[in-house]
């Protein structure tokens, strides 16, 4: 029998591989700053989520009688991404229990590469701060802000930390946590304290939420080393820019509107733009391509969604965070959007 | 109580209300004739074959739009006639018992023809044209090949030919990725489950 | 909607959407046009353009001229078929031509003389200027001219002059985007100036005052050869200066030279969905179509070559090529160095629109634009794998229709072929460029043309049961009333049975 191919014949190369590499290799900078701010524990983390991540796949395509695909990297990838948002101090089970859910339920039960409708990590992410509130709102202090008693490069006190807890060293989570900027002003508002009053006595500095230096999970403090990345994915072609910056520009809008309006309650644009997961959503998150909208028309309706949820989630949401919320929200949306947001097509009107 | 007797009036009230649009709608939209059986008859491929066990097209449209014949009998149809019958009369899809053979065409030799005109009473299509004590021949293309014809010949003159596969017909198959194949097995064994 | 056209204006670099850079490997760029030496017998299938196939007007032992026709047109879209050399018909049967399917189509067999004696489709008019344009392009279609793009779409019917749309534009399309071809840019460098008559041709069959030759920048000397002609024109006669002639540099980016891409990015003007580039006043000709047109018209010669490039990373020495049409592929590749065809895959076309062939037996026709040969494991690996689609969107990104392809393709793998042609399956050019830039390797356009194909059949099938069914029920309308007449008969015959009988005793 003849074997019908059809043309073209030439192909550009691009693979599923190349892509989801493109993508780690933009999330390095972001990676390299959580080891520099919390030491051997962030790799322990990331090992775990990525190793646990992996196996999961493998064994659930083993189960489900499918080809293996760990060799393009997207599990490797998931479990990338779910590290880099979760807090250091996460218990070793959690990580572990994390990882399965973005894999299992968060991808393969809904047929795999492709077919998820949320963001596997973002999901696993939402569903460990849901069942285990208080673990993940505990934000290790980076490793330069840290007790002396405390030594985050060290492999042994680490490896203790993230087996044992924090009571295995006969310490308290007081002494080596601290709030998150979008965690203090929303508790210090609802005591009636003003923005910059709030930001103030926590002694708030724009450049180290630039460059990461404070509370928050492992890969989203550093607003540096995810623009490096982002702009590193822009330039490589792998995200398109629509989704990012009309994310990023719908939040700083709004909270400029609203900080004009009354500076005591709303935070500035730029503190609302460098805080939270923002930027690691808006670049890595909501741009995943499985679950978010495909055409042009339909990442800025995307990604306008995701600001606004955002920021709503945040000024009057039950959460100080809402990036992933919002995400997770938007994805629902996408068949709606992927319905209504087609390009007109050459010819017709 | 008081309460109770406004829900149960509210409540009343709107059954009523909707009650009566419908009884509004069913007279405003009211459709004549049968238009199931017109609707099974349009998804019939109408070779009039009676392959079926009914003398045509149109009868065994109407016996399934009756309920009286399941929705797997119409063989040159093949399963996807099976399917779009079955989706139209909200049933479970049925294996078609016989293997649909590839299109045919009818052929009548014409040196050995009598003429008798025995076929072209039989062609439920008028496709044989001919008169008596001359040559019958068979216009192809309005052939069904539904193979009514061969039976009432006295001398067994008319052949059953596969159609010839033109250039001009034919269209790109699937594509040979497994995928694609995958995707058609998963279809069919959805199907037949 | 015009916010939207001012956005994608602003998005499209070089006037169309979508589009892909790709590797274009012209490594015939520089190699001038030779002539492909006459083979022994030549194969002219009956239909090499789109439209009606034609009727033999030969039969076998006859003998032919060059240029004599031998295919006659069956309708009005088609072109008639002529010998490619001087000689006898030896064979009329079906024989393999260039076509996906591998199937065949009937040929007529022409056993060369050696001599190539030549007739004209008629006197030759160097003095066209003085003539009506519909004589002209009544020659345009007795030379059997289609389009020399790929397509193969009969030039006159293209040449129509209708005042309810006028044109204004010509254009000669020598953007030559396909990888690997390099036919057309050999043209427009070797015949620079015939081309620019050409261009004079066209504009005064159609009546238009604008002639642009579009060419891409990554063909410096010929966009250098023709700006040179133009003006070498412009020096030599100055009382034409009504007509606005130049060329237009475009960026190098497929599919620029698909017509309704380039007629977008030169007027800015889109072809209405249905409508043809005559209805926005726009004629698009390739280059080698000009050619053969300018030829016929001063010539009074039938379309019996064309130039092709033979190239491809299997081929030990890629040329452009001047073949009599009807020339088999094996005679081609042979000339080129090629003999042994173990795994070797021959393509038919460029590397984005060919089509894979089954072997080396068809013969060059009016639609080939050029032949390759490339190593078959190669291109084979690329399609074996179809890997789920992550809805990256990179397909409607490069996309210059504005499709949804992985969508549709989704659509036409589960058989949903009414949701597919909802998306405007239909308005596909199968350009190629999403399979191209697919990251799972989709085979997107396989899927498209699945489903186009599925859904034709699905339409035939239809309206062939219609009308069996409309035939049954007239007959059976037909027995009822023949019945009824019957039993009528019957019963006048009867009510006058016993006087009839006695008249005939009495008789």
């Amino acid at each position: 029998m003849m074997i019908h191919i059809s043309p073209p014949h030439q192909h550009g190369g691009d693979s599923i591989r190349a892509t989801m590499l493109s993508v780690m290799i933009a999330l390095l900078p972001a990676t390299l700053c959580a080891v520099w701010l919390f030491g051997w524990l962030a790799v322990w983390q990331i090992m775990t989520c990525m190793g646990v991540c992996m196996l999961g796949e493998w064994v659930a395509l083993r189960m489900m009688a499918r080809p293996s695909r760990l060799s393009d990297g997207s599990a490797a990838l998931t479990g990338l991404l779910l590290a880099l948002t979760l807090p250091a101090l996460v218990p070793w089970w959690m990580t572990v229990c994390g990882s399965l859910f973005a894999i299992i339920l968060g991808k393969q039960l809904y047929g795999g590469l492709g077919y998820n409708p949320f963001n596997p990590a973002l999901s696993a992410r939402v569903i460990l701060l849901i069942s285990f509130p208080l673990a993940m709102t505990s934000w290790l202090l980076p490793a330069a802000t840290m007790p002396a008693a405390v030594d985050l490069y060290d492999v042994t006190t680490t490896l203790t930390l993230f087996f044992g807890g924090v009571e295995s060293l006969g310490l308290t989570l007081d002494g080596m946590t601290a709030a998150t900027p979008l965690g203090y002003i929303k508790t210090d508002a609802m005591q009636g304290i003003a923005v910059a009053a709030s930001l103030q006595a926590h002694d708030y500095s724009y450049f180290n939420a630039f460059v990461g230096n404070e509370g928050g999970s492992l890969g989203e403090t550093s607003a540096l080393a995810l623009l490096i990345g982002g702009i590193l994915m822009l330039a490589r072609g792998t995200i398109r820019w629509h989704i990012p910056v009309t994310y990023i520009a719908t939040v700083a809008v709004l909270a400029a509107i609203f900080h004009a309006v009354d500076a005591d309650r709303f935070a500035p644009p730029l503190f609302h733009v460098l805080a939270g997961g923002l930027l690691l959503c808006a670049f890595f998150m909501a741009t995943d391509p499985v679950s978010s909208p495909m055409t042009v028309q339909g990442h800025i309706v995307f990604g306008i969604g995701c600001g606004l949820l955002t920021w709503v989630i945040r000024t009057w949401g039950g959460y100080p965070e809402g990036a992933m919320f919002a995400v997770l929200l938007m994805n629902c949306t996408v068949p709606l959007i992927d319905q209504y947001c087609r390009p007109r097509v050459y010819g017709h009107r | 109580m008081e309460s109770i007797i406004y829900a149960v009036l509210a409540l009343g009230g709107l059954a009523l209300l909707a009650g009566i649009t419908l009884a509004i709608a069913t007279r405003v939209f009211h459709v004549e004739g049968n238009p199931i059986a017109d609707q099974v008859d349009a998804l019939l491929p109408q070779t009039q074959c009676g392959q079926c066990g009914y003398p045509g097209c149109r009868p065994y449209a109407d016996a399934v739009a009756g309920d009286e014949a399941e929705v797997n009998h119409c063989v040159p149809g093949g399963e996807r006639t099976m399917l779009a019958i079955a989706e139209l009369m909200g049933v479970e899809p049925k294996e078609v018992e016989e293997e649909a053979t590839q299109p045919m065409v009818a052929f009548v030799r014409e040196d050995e023809c009598i003429g008798c005109t025995l076929c072209i009473k039989a062609c439920p299509v008028d496709a044989i044209i001919g008169a008596p004590k001359h040559y019958h021949t068979v216009i192809a293309d309005h052939c069904t090949g539904c193979n009514l014809c061969l039976e009432p010949c006295p001398v067994d003159c008319i052949d059953m030919l596969i159609k010839p596969e033109l250039l001009e017909h034919w269209s790109w198959p699937l594509p040979n990725t497994q995928r694609a194949q995958q995707g058609r097995e998963r279809r069919s064994q959805h199907e037949a489950a | 909607m015009k916010l939207l056209d001012v956005w994608h204006k602003l998005r499209g670099a070089s006037g169309f959407d979508g589009g892909v850079v790709l590797d274009m490997h012209k490594q015939t760029a520089a190699s001038p046009i030779v002539d492909c030496p006459l083979p022994s017998v030549l194969i002219h299938p009956l239909k090499q353009h789109i439209g009606a196939s034609c009727k033999s007007l030969v039969h076998v032992g006859d003998t032919v001229l060059r240029g004599q026709k031998i295919g006659k047109s069956q309708g009005y879209i088609s072109a008639p078929v002529h010998a490619g050399t001087s000689g006898r018909v030896v064979r009329i049967e079906e024989h393999t031509v260039p076509h996906p399917s591998g199937l065949g189509m009937p040929c007529i067999f022409i056993e060369a003389d050696g001599e190539d004696r030549a007739v004209a489709v008629g006197p030759k008019l160097h003095h066209w200027s003085m003539e009506e344009p519909a004589v002209l392009r009544e020659r345009v279609r007795l030379a059997g001219i289609t389009g020399l793009g790929g397509a193969g779409f009969p030039t006159y019917v293209k040449l129509l002059k209708d005042q309810r749309s006028p044109i204004h534009t010509v254009i000669i399309n020598g953007i030559e985007c396909e990888p690997w071809l390099t036919h057309d840019h050999r043209m427009l460098c070797e015949q620079s100036d015939t081309m620019v008559q050409g261009l004079m041709l066209l504009l005064h069959m159609v009546g238009a005052k604008r002639g642009v030759i579009a060419i891409e920048d990554n063909k410096p000397d010929a966009i250098a050869a023709m700006q040179e002609a133009i003006e070498a024109w412009y020096a030599a006669s100055e009382h034409q200066k009504a007509l606005k002639l130049s060329v237009q540099a475009l960026p190098t980016r497929y599919p620029q030279g698909s017509e309704k891409q380039l007629i977008q990015a030169i007027t800015g003007h889109e072809v209405p969905a249905g409508k043809l580039p005559m209805h926005i006043g726009v004629l698009c000709q390739n280059v080698g179509s000009t050619y053969a047109i300018y030829q016929a018209v001063t010539h009074g010669h039938a379309l019996t070559e064309r130039v092709i490039t033979v190239s491809g990373d299997a081929l030990p020495k890629p040329a452009n090529m001047r073949v009599r049409l009807g020339t088999p592929m094996r005679f081609v590749f042979a000339q080129c160095g090629l003999e042994v065809f173990d795994d070797i895959q021959i393509i038919h076309g460029g590397p984005m629109m060919g089509e894979r062939l089954k072997n080396a037996e068809a013969p060059v026709v009016k639609a080939t634009t050029g032949l390759l040969a490339m190593q078959r494991d190669v291109l084979l690996a690329e399609h074996q794998v179809e890997e789920p689609c992550i809805r990256c969107g990179h397909c409607s990104d490069v996309c210059p229709v504005r499709l949804v392809p992985n969508l549709m393709a989704d659509f036409s793998r589960q058989g949903d072929f009414e949701k597919a042609e909802e998306y405007q399956l239909f308005d596909c050019i199968e350009c190629g460029c999403c399979s191209n830039v697919c990251p799972s390797h989709i085979p997107l356009v396989h899927y498209f043309r699945y489903g186009k194909g599925q859904l034709a059949q699905i339409r035939k099938e239809k309206s062939f049961a219609e009308a069996s069914r409309q035939r049954s029920e007239q007959r059976a309308g037909r027995m009822e009333q023949e019945k009824s007449e019957k039993a009528a008969r019957r019963s006048r015959v009867r009510a006058q049975a016993k006087p009839a009988v006695t008249e005939d005793k009495d008789a």
